[in-house]
């Protein structure tokens, strides 16, 4: 078998375990008509009914997801902008000084192991609810990873790396864009995807507790009606985005690791 | 040109000390390569990095060119390390590492990247500009590190056991590519080496050192007829004394110290 049909075999097996899945949680939701647990078929029409029958002007979007979905994926983008503007400059300076890595060390793991899920409520105090409490509780749960990740690829530069650049005599500048920047990429991007399924999960619990539009608000508005199709309906449109966003990372830092991954693959 | 007068260097303190490198004198003339030869351990590569700027000496004092050098990399230096996977950036393509050094040179961005294609050229890789180091084999990878270090035009090329990772037949393509390079720029060429064929081979004069800690055994000039060719110059009668003669001065204290 060649390279090609033994990629396209894994990707029909991927697809087909499930699509299995889905048959099989079809036939038994249609099998026990459980008020809970309603069929794929229920979930997914009522999914293009919430959000994919809207006026072809507006991409076929109706106002409810223009209204629910666009704020949340705008909170998330917002939230993990500002880790990443903060998270990754300040990972760079700590890492690169063993001093203050050192003196930051304890705070950085208290403050990485408090699980942002129990800090709604400060948040909501001091912040006010609304969407800068939303943004800013993403922003906070979010840049652990991605500073904990940058701190340790900046510290691990190759010391011979770091040798070459002296014996060059690379300017200030040059050692931060050439060498360090590019040497802490992989590990940043490491973070960067832990940080990225974490945001939506934040986003979710921060539009739960007190938000009038976004996907969590919707769910629990849906749950608050007994609206199960409407609650599974979001569920799924979680997965699919956390699916989509997830790979839309992976695309581009495939695309800026290139050279690590052809790196790796031949000295290993 | 190069001139280190007395230079002592010790790693650790207390009873981690290690005296790794113990009053050696050495210079070089303009133009000239000096090889360095020793047993592992020798505290070869520690002086190289003294010279280099890299670590400050505990004492002695080291000139390039009339200007002292401490922990600060003198001018017109450049380095060729013997683990070209790590010192050429994997990011960056091959002629974006030859390039690289050049910045500092004021030179404009057209000229940096004529100036590398040139260095290229000359290390005889004309077609990988656009490649990545690790696409390269590994005798190729050196000499893109060999060209990033001619690029700037160093006054001093210090080389740190530069052919130790590369099979027997690349080593001896490269060593001639240093010879040769060395005949056509006038560079002043320091090579630290375990392997005493090809001190003798590549060398001016060959300064021996002893095992830990590193002090010099001898300064012996070799004098072969240019240009020098890996056939006929092993064959001299010359080579074969001399590289006796250096084997015997490093086993001969190794024998003495096992005894």
């Amino acid at each position: 078998m060649n390279l090609a049909t033994a990629k396209t075999t894994r990707w029909l097996g991927r697809w087909l375990v499930l699509a299995a899945g889905t048959l099989a949680w079809q036939v038994w939701a249609d099998w026990r008509h459980s008020a809970f647990f309603p069929p794929p078929s229920a979930i997914g029409a009522q999914m293009y009914h919430l959000w994919f029958s809207g006026p072809a002007s507006y991409l076929s979007l109706t106002p409810s997801a223009t209204g629910n979905i666009l704020p949340s994926l705008a909170r998330v983008a917002a939230g993990l902008g500002i880790a990443v503007a903060v998270g990754a400059p300040l990972g760079i300076a700590i890492g690169r000084s063993a001093a203050v890595s050192g003196y930051l060390d304890p705070l950085l793991h208290f403050g990485r192991s408090i699980p942002a899920v129990a800090l709604v409520t400060v948040f909501i105090v001091l912040f006010k609810l609304g969407d800068q409490m939303e943004v800013a509780y993403i922003a906070f749960g979010t840049i652990w990873p991605i500073l904990v990740n940058t701190i340790d690829g900046a510290r691990t530069v190759d010391p011979l790396q770091v040798e070459t650049a002296r014996v060059f005599r690379l300017s200030a500048g040059q050692r931060l864009t050439k060498l360090i920047v590019p040497a802490t990429m992989p590990k940043f991007f490491a973070g960067l995807r832990i940080s990225l399924s974490l945001s939506l999960v934040l986003m979710v619990v921060a539009e739960l507790t007190g938000s009038t539009d976004g996907i969590g608000y919707l769910i629990n508005n849906a749950s608050n009606s007994y609206e199960m199709t409407e609650v599974w309906a979001g569920i799924v449109l979680l997965g699919i985005l956390g699916y989509g966003l997830n790979a839309a990372l992976l695309g581009v830092e495939h695309h800026v690791l290139a050279w690590h991954r052809g790196a790796r693959r031949l000295t290993n | 040109m190069l001139e280190v007068t007395d230079l002592t260097h010790v790693y650790g303190r207390g009873s981690g000390r290690h005296l790794a490198v113990d009053g050696i004198s050495l210079q070089a003339d303009q133009g000239e390569l000096v090889s360095i030869v020793g047993p592992s351990g020798c505290g070869k590569s520690t002086v190289l990095r003294c010279i280099a700027g890299l670590l400050p000496p505990a004492r002695g004092t080291i000139t390039v060119n009339g200007t002292a050098v401490h922990g600060t990399v003198p001018d017109g230096l450049a380095v060729v390390f013997q683990d070209y996977s790590r010192s050429l950036y994997p990011w960056l393509s091959v002629r974006d590492n030859v390039a690289l050094p050049l910045r500092r040179t004021r030179r404009g961005r057209a000229q940096r990247r004529g100036d590398a294609q040139q260095a290229l050229a000359a290390v005889g890789l004309d077609d990988t500009a656009h490649r990545y180091p690790w696409q390269l084999s590994g005798g190729m990878q050196q000499r893109v590190a060999i060209a990033r270090a001619i690029a700037c035009d160093p006054v001093l090329l210090l080389m740190d056991e530069p052919f130790g990772s590369v099979d027997a037949q690349t080593r001896e393509d490269l060593e001639d590519l240093v010879l040769r390079l060395r005949r056509d720029r006038g560079i002043t060429i320091l090579l630290v080496t375990h392997d005493i064929d090809e001190s003798v081979y590549t060398g001016d004069r060959v300064i021996v050192l002893t095992g830990a800690p590193g002090r010099v055994r001898a300064d012996l000039a070799v004098q072969f007829p240019e240009p020098r060719d890996q056939i006929t110059t092993k064959e001299l009668p010359a080579f074969v004394q001399l590289r006796t003669e250096v084997s015997r001065l490093i086993r001969g204290q190794q024998a003495t110290a096992d005894r």
